[in-house]
């Protein structure tokens, strides 16, 4: 609730500040602050139980400790985000504190659809996130790859759109109950009715089509690599993680009791993601391309919690939004320094910058999953949990093989950083762009995953308190 | 009227969106499709919702009911402020490449 009402408040306050404020810079802090305050404010709300700003919501939004815990985390990362790459939105463009107000608005949609409880307050959520990442993927106006990509994203999001709110129509026109709460959709006895079924498709359509799980993924890497790679970093770790966040919930709450009738449809999604976003991910030439289809594959690891709905599912999901998001904000932090975004741009970049090297190998490390790292946690808490299902367990085999693919491209970059001579005689990253505050973020991000990857009841508890 | 004609009206709109967005190949015409879609769903959950009103099972909660008219004033708000985006981002576009054909998207996979 705090987070809700917060976030949209900011918002408009950081508009303001575009209107009256001339600084340049000063966006940045303000935006650092409120991300600060939302985190604070969130945590307050996990720690005692009860918000500040207090509405009576009709019982529509579902305040529990593990959606505050995943809001939490999504908080701390845009925080990371905003430290890291704040300098960067600056660059985007002359409109810097438009940027962050955009992407406060975006925190609003995602504190709502990861804490609705009916199905209109889902729809909202959806939008509120979607909308401002339209205008945000189109922020570089001269850049036509930019207005190429915002369009494009655009026409499937408002596509997509459709297709929920007819899933949503059929759901209701076939609940007895006449209600939108998502608890109290009434499934009927044995085989649920036409109606609900067709809205069940519906659902799972519209909302791979917001995970980008394919088949309905086609969007995703143009939409990624099109945008300016500030808020590609955003949208492709805090949105995503979101969205997956709100499928879950959805067919947890709703459509668990019936998972046999919809659970092969889940298992074909979740296959063709892993397989299609891997193998393509192995031919890509530019960085940025390579980890649009890498988010595409670890797509394809979150649905395994879709796939397996139990209670170490929604623990995972929590660690691997966790574990995902800071290794891929940590990587990105670095690529948009980058002179080049092709592979061989990365060559020797240990040897120039010995930090930024190895917080990269670290963070490339995580997204493949190897022990120690918060990325192999939990792949591990999502395979578990597959297991624990009891049901298909080719599903899981099919993972690790895919987890073994993925290893190929990651490593391919690692190789880059550690063991190739660099390809010009020009640095591969220019110095000024690297602070030093900028450096040590970066190892705190290092650190913070490590620790993740050895204490992941740290964040477990809290989704428990 | 039997709720089966609404579905069927309902759905012959939707389809006819859906084969529009897939079709089409002019921005603007491919936004009203999307537009056609979502005025295809506003009329079902209407419709819906008066079916809902008169049938026994669920006059008990028949504030429940009333719920889908609002879900309609919120369709409509939101995709109000999708036109407002989505004309913008087209406006942006015809100005870099005076033309609003989304053939120009598969530029980008090059």
């Amino acid at each position: 609730m705090n987070a809700i009402i917060f976030s949209a408040i900011w918002g408009v306050l950081m508009m303001f500040t575009g209107a009256f404020v001339q600084s340049k810079t000063l966006p940045k802090y303000l935006a650092i602050t409120g991300a600060a305050l939302l985190f604070l404010l969130n945590g307050i709300e996990l720690y005692n139980g009860t918000p500040i700003f207090n509405i009576n919501g009709m019982n529509m939004l579902a305040i529990t400790s593990m959606n505050l815990t995943f809001l939490e985390v999504i908080f701390a990362a845009t925080l990371l985000f905003f430290m890291l790459s704040g300098r960067d939105v600056e660059r985007v463009g002359e409109h810097v504190s438009e940027y962050f107000a955009l992407i406060f608005f975006v925190l609003c949609g995602v504190s709502l659809s990861s804490t609705y409880n009916t199905l209109l307050l889902l729809f909202l959520g959806i939008e509120i996130m979607s909308i401002p990442l339209y205008v945000l993927t189109g922020a570089d106006k001269r850049n036509l790859k930019s207005n190429e990509a915002s369009l494009k994203y655009f026409l499937m999001g408002a596509f997509s759109t459709g297709i929920l709110l007819m899933g949503i129509a059929f759901i209701y026109g076939g609940n007895t109950n006449a209600s939108f709460y998502i608890d109290q959709i009434h499934l009927g006895v044995g085989k649920m009715p036409v109606m609900i079924t067709v809205g069940v498709v519906l659902l799972i359509i519209a909302l791979s089509f917001k995970v980008s799980a394919a088949p309905f993924h086609f969007w995703t890497p143009d939409v990624y690599d099109g945008a300016p790679t500030v808020f590609t970093s955003f949208m492709s770790t805090i949105v995503k993680a979101a969205g997956f966040f709100a499928f879950i919930r959805l067919f947890k709450t709703s459509f668990g009791p019936v998972q046999g009738q919809w659970q092969n449809l889940i298992v074909f999604i979740t296959v063709a993601t892993m397989l299609i976003g891997n193998v393509t991910a192995v031919f890509q030439q530019s960085v940025k391309r390579m980890l649009a289809y890498s988010s595409i594959a670890q797509a394809g690891f979150m649905l395994l919690a879709l796939f397996a709905l139990n209670q170490t599912a929604d623990d995972g999901i929590i660690l691997y939004s966790a574990a995902y998001s800071l290794a891929t904000i940590g990587i990105f932090a670095i690529l948009i320094k980058m002179n080049d975004y092709t592979i061989e741009g990365f060559n020797g970049l240990a040897k120039q910058q010995p930090l930024l090297g190895l917080v990269a190998t670290i963070c490339l490390l995580s997204l493949t999953g190897i022990p120690l790292t918060a990325g192999f946690t939990s792949k591990f808490f999502m395979l578990t949990a597959a297991v624990e299902n009891g049901h298909k367990f080719w599903v899981v085999i099919v993972a690790v093989i895919f987890a073994a693919i993925s290893a190929y491209y990651y490593f391919r970059v690692i190789q880059a950083i550690y063991f190739k001579e660099p390809s010009s005689a020009e640095p591969v990253i220019d110095a000024e762009r690297v602070s030093g505050s900028f450096k040590i973020l970066l190892a705190i991000t290092a650190i913070l995953i490590l620790i993740l990857g050895i204490y992941p009841e740290i964040l477990i508890g809290w989704a428990h308190h | 009227m039997d709720i089966k004609a609404y579905i069927a009206l309902s759905l012959t709109l939707f389809t006819t969106g859906i084969i529009g967005v897939l079709v089409r190949r002019n921005a603007i015409i491919v936004f009203m499709c999307v537009e056609l879609m979502l005025n295809a769903v506003n009329l079902l959950l209407v419709a819906f919702s008066k079916m809902h009103a008169v049938s026994p099972a669920a006059k008990a909660s028949l504030t429940y009911a009333s719920d889908a008219q609002i879900f309609v004033f919120f369709i409509m708000i939101v995709a109000a402020a999708e036109v407002s985006v989505g004309l913008a981002i087209i406006v942006m576009m015809y100005r870099n490449t005076h033309s609003i054909d989304v053939n120009f998207l598969n530029r980008l996979k090059n």
